[in-house]
């Protein structure tokens, strides 16, 4: 037990000295795993004997060796199910590694454990899973966010020393702020999407979810590279992106964007925020303001291109070549029909609908079009932006954790919730969210993250950003209860 | 010519994402969709004279790699996750009678 509550730098001194070996390290997560994960149930399956397979050979000397890491159920490891959280891919198994898993596996990391998630990773509560929803580690009747809500709530409970998750409008970024892990977005096209089963394919980037921002390097050090199975991953060399930890803020000026503070945000959100702000300024940043006027548009453009291409990508799930088919069907349009129809959820259904109507003849030009032009817009809001700070400094999630079921019915007011992370998306740019302390609804803490948002491609400064702040506190140390 | 929000038809729709959908899912998703079309109109008002669409923010062009046959799955793997299968080949509906 003790072993899972270690971090990824700490679990690997220890495995490097010969104190614990890979296996000891596993059996001791899955033991963890075992004892809680029946009251968060954060993972949907997990295949111990695979991953011992690769623990009893692990170089502990290479980058990530014999350090177990949990996967969102969204990203193909051979051999293992990838559900997406969706009933149309019951049954499936993977017959290959994404390029993110075999990188992982080339640095010596084990892929352990198959993380829920909203399916398809359409929504922001987790609550959209086929099979079951994932508590918040801090209060068991609230929700972990989403879509890698499952991702995050393993970190944060020590059910994993980290993870991966995917990131479309937030998904990394709000449910560890609602969770109190640390989650980053890298810059569109720095990490393969190849085995990624997409969902908008210029928005969506895999990233790692850790306990610090050290260990969140670490991960991303191992998955980010061209990769010639995926046309859209960027030719950037990648840097080592723990190389400037440790260094100070001075010179460092942190944007403030004026759209981004805005009544509506919970007040003990707000509080939080402005403490760790303040925060940066003691340890030498200059807080600027800064304005991104586009901002009010971003939601309603990314419900226009992000539906758009998922229903798209989602025309795959036909029930041809795998996955669920229908049964009895009177011919190929009820074969069609009915599978997607037995298959798909809710919010699947809901967003194939509306992203199959603004891209439908007539409409393209006044939605997807349109839509599009707006996005050039955003992302010029963030470049002006920085041409006068090195990041952008503002609240992840409007509020923190609300309770399950609470929203169930309100799609548009679910969207909201993505207020602050979906632009970066839009504009492709990297983001991070790091806790930044807790509010208290109903006697129980919740944790509140400060995101901070990154030039394109300048992941190292912002973990070095992000850094110095999570040292000069302890909200990085805070468990919850068990 | 922008087409208003009441234009809306889900039962078309659906047919064009070929999925069927319950009366009930109909009318729930009519109401709630037409909720989110009207959130969306607000972009109308932005001033989009000159600007070019983007579909990717950093967009790579001509990524090609040679016309050369790699190794990838056999037969036996592509039809692992197969519904039907037999002699090799997926089975599937009818669809020319």
């Amino acid at each position: 037990m003790e072993l899972a509550s270690l971090t990824v730098s700490d679990l690997q001194s220890r495995l490097r000295a010969g104190e614990v070996s890979p296996v000891e390290a596993l059996e001791s997560l899955d033991k963890r795993i075992s004892q809680i994960d029946s009251g968060i149930q954060g993972y949907l399956s997990r295949d111990l004997d695979a991953a011992l397979a690769l623990a009893k050979t692990a170089d502990v000397s290479l980058p990530l060796g014999g350090v177990p890491i949990a996967i969102k159920d969204v990203i193909n490891v051979r051999g293992e199910p990838c559900t997406c959280a969706s009933k149309i891919l019951r049954g499936y198994r993977a017959p290959y590694d994404a390029t993110v898993i075999r990188k992982l596996k080339a640095a010596g990391a084990i892929p352990f454990g198959r993380t829920n998630m909203d399916e398809f990773a359409m929504g922001s509560s987790t609550e959209n899973s086929s099979f079951m929803p994932t508590s918040n580690p801090w209060d068991k009747t609230r929700v972990p966010g989403g879509s890698s809500g499952g991702s995050a709530a393993v970190v944060a409970a020590d059910e994993a020393f980290a993870a991966l998750g995917s990131d479309t409008g937030g998904s990394i970024r709000q449910p560890a702020a609602l969770c109190g892990c640390v989650g980053l977005k890298p810059t569109y096209g720095r990490v393969s999407r190849f085995g990624l089963v997409a969902f908008a394919s210029s928005l969506d980037q895999i990233g790692p979810f850790g306990k610090t921002v050290r260990d969140t390097a670490l991960l991303l050090n191992a998955i980010c590279g061209q990769d010639p199975m995926d046309s859209t991953s960027l030719a950037e060399e990648v840097p080592d992106f723990t190389a400037r930890l440790g260094e100070n803020l001075k010179g460092i000026r942190l944007g403030m964007p004026k759209e981004y503070f805005i009544g509506g945000i919970d007040p003990q959100v707000d509080k939080a925020v402005r403490a760790a702000i303040k925060q940066y300024e003691s340890l030498g940043a200059e807080i600027v303001d800064v304005s991104l006027p586009h901002t009010e548009y971003a939601v309603g453009v990314y419900y226009i291109i992000a539906t758009a291409e998922a229903s798209a990508n989602l025309a795959r799930f036909d029930g041809v070549r795998y996955g669920h088919r229908a049964e009895n069907v009177t011919g190929l349009l009820d074969h069609y029909r009915r599978t997607r129809e037995e298959g798909f959820g809710q919010e699947v259904k809901r967003r194939i609908i509306l992203g199959t109507y603004v891209l439908s003849s007539g409409y393209y030009d006044a939605y997807y079009l349109r839509a599009q032009k707006v996005r050039t817009l955003i992302r010029r809001d963030f470049t002006q932006a920085f041409e006068k700070v090195d990041a952008i400094i503002c609240p992840t999630s409007p509020e923190p954790a609300w309770k399950i079921g609470d929203r169930s019915d309100d799609p548009l007011r679910m969207y909201l919730a993505d207020i602050f992370t979906i632009a970066t998306n839009l504009a492709g740019n990297a983001g991070i969210s790091i806790p930044c302390g807790f509010s208290e609804m109903d006697g129980k803490r919740l944790p509140v993250g400060l995101q901070l948002l990154g030039k394109p491609l300048d992941e190292t400064n912002l973990l070095k950003i992000a850094h110095a702040y999570e040292q000069s506190t302890d909200w990085h140390k805070a468990r919850p209860l068990q | 010519m922008a087409r208003m929000s009441s234009d809306f038809d889900v039962r078309y729709t659906a047919e064009l994402a070929r999925l069927n959908l319950s009366g009930e899912e109909i009318s729930r998703f009519q109401s709630q969709l037409s909720q989110v079309l009207e959130y969306v109109e607000k972009l109308r008002q932005v001033d989009v004279t000159g600007v070019e669409p983007t579909a990717h923010t950093y967009p790579a062009f001509n990524v090609f790699r040679p016309d050369e046959s790699r190794e990838w799955f056999d037969a036996k793997q592509a039809l692992a996750n197969a519904p039907r299968q037999a002699n090799d080949l997926f089975i599937v509906t009818k669809v020319v009678e």
